[in-house]
């Protein structure tokens, strides 16, 4: 059994705090100057003081990602499987409490939206859904994954919190990879965000990421909800929290994310707001501390501003997103579980990766890597592994 | 330029290049055609075999180069090997650079299963190209399964240190009974030259000129690199000593000459 992540390890958010107030200039002019971060040159990155040495961090991030990744950016589609679910989060637009149009794609619409996507040019997928196993259940996930396998070799999900034996039965389909955002790192925080339903369960959540590498997923992706806590402490956990999973899970990916609140159905405002200066102090930091890691920019972000966030360690980029289950294709009335600010389609965005020097990249996975499931086989089933034969 | 031999193909350039990481395939054509190279590798992972319009296979004009699908991406023999099937199958290429990288960070080959999966797939009459850490035991082993190289790394990929490996590429160039392409880590065309002196057979590279302000530029400077490398070799580059010794003789004047 691999050791589990937990954070009593780890200095609390008042401490952090107040260690991070304490840092003065010389500190981070000394982290700047190493080559391999520790997890203290991270905690100095993320202060204060470090704020005044952005584009200074700005520059060696772009070059650590241009030497690491090259001039590429991944693109990528969200897929909104159902926005039914069980939680009650304060933040969230899909929140139980809601009232909104709830509405659950079957699986010819699933491969309907699919074929408008895979129409556009994508072939790395991410199917989202709120947590509901009632009507998002596991054998639907795999049965998406499966029939969508051909088209898309690329697959991830960002759905409830599953068993490792459930992740398997997912990585079996064909399965790429996984994000779950523990959303704030703070214990008490969490509670008081997510009072009701499965979610309540911190350390469950917690933990999900090694049940999916455990299971064989190759990439899980990591990320807080930037607005709930400070984004300084937050940042710092996730660091941690990525660096703990690259040792205990050498085989495994880890990406990052960073999703800024925006406004969702219902009132929620974002008690600790994150300005664009602190979403860039945060990116960079990571990405010195975290050289090898993918980070994935949000369609939550407006276009002129994702243009300039491109350089400062982002490897992929979801495009042309709709945030609402069968949004593909139409314009339809079911409420998005956030606004989306870019709205661009996928042609344009990859037209406006190519005039910033970027190779938009489509595909970065080939389904002849996973293992062929037993049900594959038949003939004419799936016509590229038949050839293998 | 003396030429080079792999699975009894003769090879116009000794400098090989990779494909990913450009911000064009523009760029990379460019790049790859200042660079000389005939050897050309692509990842599987990336390209798409069955597509004409591909990015990368596209621009490239099959009768000029000779693709070299890698199976970058791959966490074991198993996969490997699948994958180089699969394109195989796809391309008519039987040749594979074999990459076998659990570790997706540093992106150094294992060892074992990049053993193992060479002994698959030359039985199998794949001609087969294994990445490896600069190991001499195992670059033996490699040549005794019947690959047709071996491509033994400077420095970890991306990483622009040049050779750090050095001392153990020159026990493998010593003791190889097959070609010995250096593979990844280097950033300078001065790297890819001390590589060539040491007596390597070919050197590969892609960040280097993938992440410079003027590809094509990087890449005309490697191919000089190579060639200068090559051609010290061949005149036979000499032996660096601890002390020097004066080309006049403080003891020149007890060998009497005619005068």
């Amino acid at each position: 059994m691999k050791n589990m992540f937990c954070l009593e390890a780890y200095d609390s958010p008042a401490v952090l705090q107040k260690k991070m107030e304490a840092v003065i200039p010389e500190q981070v002019e000394a982290s700047l100057a190493t080559a391999q971060l520790t997890e203290q040159d991270l905690l100095i990155l993320l202060s204060p003081a470090a704020g005044a040495y952005l584009e200074t961090m700005a520059q060696r991030a772009w070059a650590l990602t241009r030497r690491r990744f090259g001039r590429i950016m991944k693109l990528y589609a969200p897929l909104y499987l159902s926005n039914e679910c069980t939680n009650a989060c304060l933040y969230c637009g899909f929140n139980q409490q809601h009232d909104l149009a709830r509405k659950t794609l079957k699986i010819e619409e699933v491969l309907q939206q699919a074929k408008y996507l895979s129409q556009q040019g994508f072939q790395n997928l991410l199917l989202v859904s709120g947590e509901s196993r009632q009507h998002v259940p596991v054998k639907f996930l795999a049965e998406c994954v499966h029939r969508l396998k051909p088209r898309f070799p690329e697959i991830s999900i960002e759905v409830y919190p599953l068993e490792i034996e459930e992740y398997q039965q997912l990585t079996e389909a064909g399965l790429f990879g996984l994000i779950i955002y523990q959303e704030t790192y703070d214990a008490e925080l969490y509670q008081k965000y997510h009072p009701a339903g499965k979610k309540n369960n911190y350390t469950y959540r917690l933990q999900t990421p090694q049940r999916g590498a455990e299971a064989g997923v190759r990439q899980v992706g990591l990320g807080v909800l930037l607005g709930l806590q400070d984004f300084r402490v937050d940042g710092y956990y996730l660091g941690r929290h990525a660096r703990f999973f690259e040792k205990q899970f050498w085989k495994t990916i880890v990406g990052i994310s960073f999703p800024r609140l925006r406004q969702a159905t219902g009132d929620f405002v974002p008690p600790y707001p994150v300005s664009d200066a602190q979403l860039v102090q945060l990116v960079t930091a990571l990405r010195l501390f975290l050289p090898d890691a993918p980070f994935s920019l949000s369609t939550r972000e407006p276009e002129h501003l994702r243009k300039h966030l491109l350089p400062l360690g982002f490897t992929q980029i979801s495009a042309g997103s709709r945030t609402t289950p069968g949004g593909y294709g139409k314009e339809n009335s079911e409420l998005p579980q956030f606004q989306v600010e870019d709205t661009r389609g996928a042609k344009a965005i990859a037209r406006e990766l190519e005039l910033a020097g970027f190779e938009p990249i489509w595909k970065d996975w080939d389904e002849s890597f996973d293992r062929v499931p037993a049900q594959t086989k038949e003939p004419g089933k799936l016509s590229r592994y038949s050839k293998l034969d | 330029m003396d030429s080079l031999i792999i699975a009894e193909r003769k090879i116009k350039s000794r400098l090989f290049v990779g494909t990913g990481k450009f911000s064009s395939p523009q760029a990379m054509l460019a790049a790859v055609k200042a660079s000389g190279a005939e050897v050309v590798t692509v990842a599987l992972r990336r390209v798409d075999l069955n597509s004409p319009q591909d990015p990368t296979l596209s621009v490239l004009q099959p009768k000029e180069y000779l693709i070299l699908p890698n199976t970058s991406g791959a966490r074991d023999a198993e996969e490997a090997v699948r994958v180089a099937k699969l394109a195989r199958t796809l391309s008519k290429i039987n040749w594979v650079k074999l990459e076998v990288t659990p570790d997706p960070r540093y992106l150094l080959p294992d060892p074992i299963e990049t053993l193992k999966a060479a002994e698959v797939l030359v039985k199998d009459g794949f001609v087969v190209l294994p990445y490896i850490n600069a190991d001499p035991i195992l670059a033996k082993r490699l040549e005794e399964v019947g690959t047709a190289t071996v491509m033994p790394l400077g420095a970890p990929i991306g990483t622009n240190q040049g050779l750090r490996t050095r001392d153990n590429i020159r026990i493998i160039i010593e003791q190889a009974g097959v070609p010995v392409v250096v593979d990844a880590g280097m950033g300078a065309p001065s790297h890819a030259a001390e590589a060539m002196e040491m007596g390597a057979d070919a050197v590969l590279v892609n960040t280097a000129l993938a992440v410079a302000c003027h590809p094509d530029k990087m890449a005309a400077a490697f191919k000089q690199g190579v060639e200068a490398g090559r051609l010290a070799y061949l005149a036979g580059v000499a032996e660096p000593k601890e002390v020097a010794e004066a080309s006049s003789p403080l003891t020149g004047f007890l060998t009497p000459t005619e005068n």
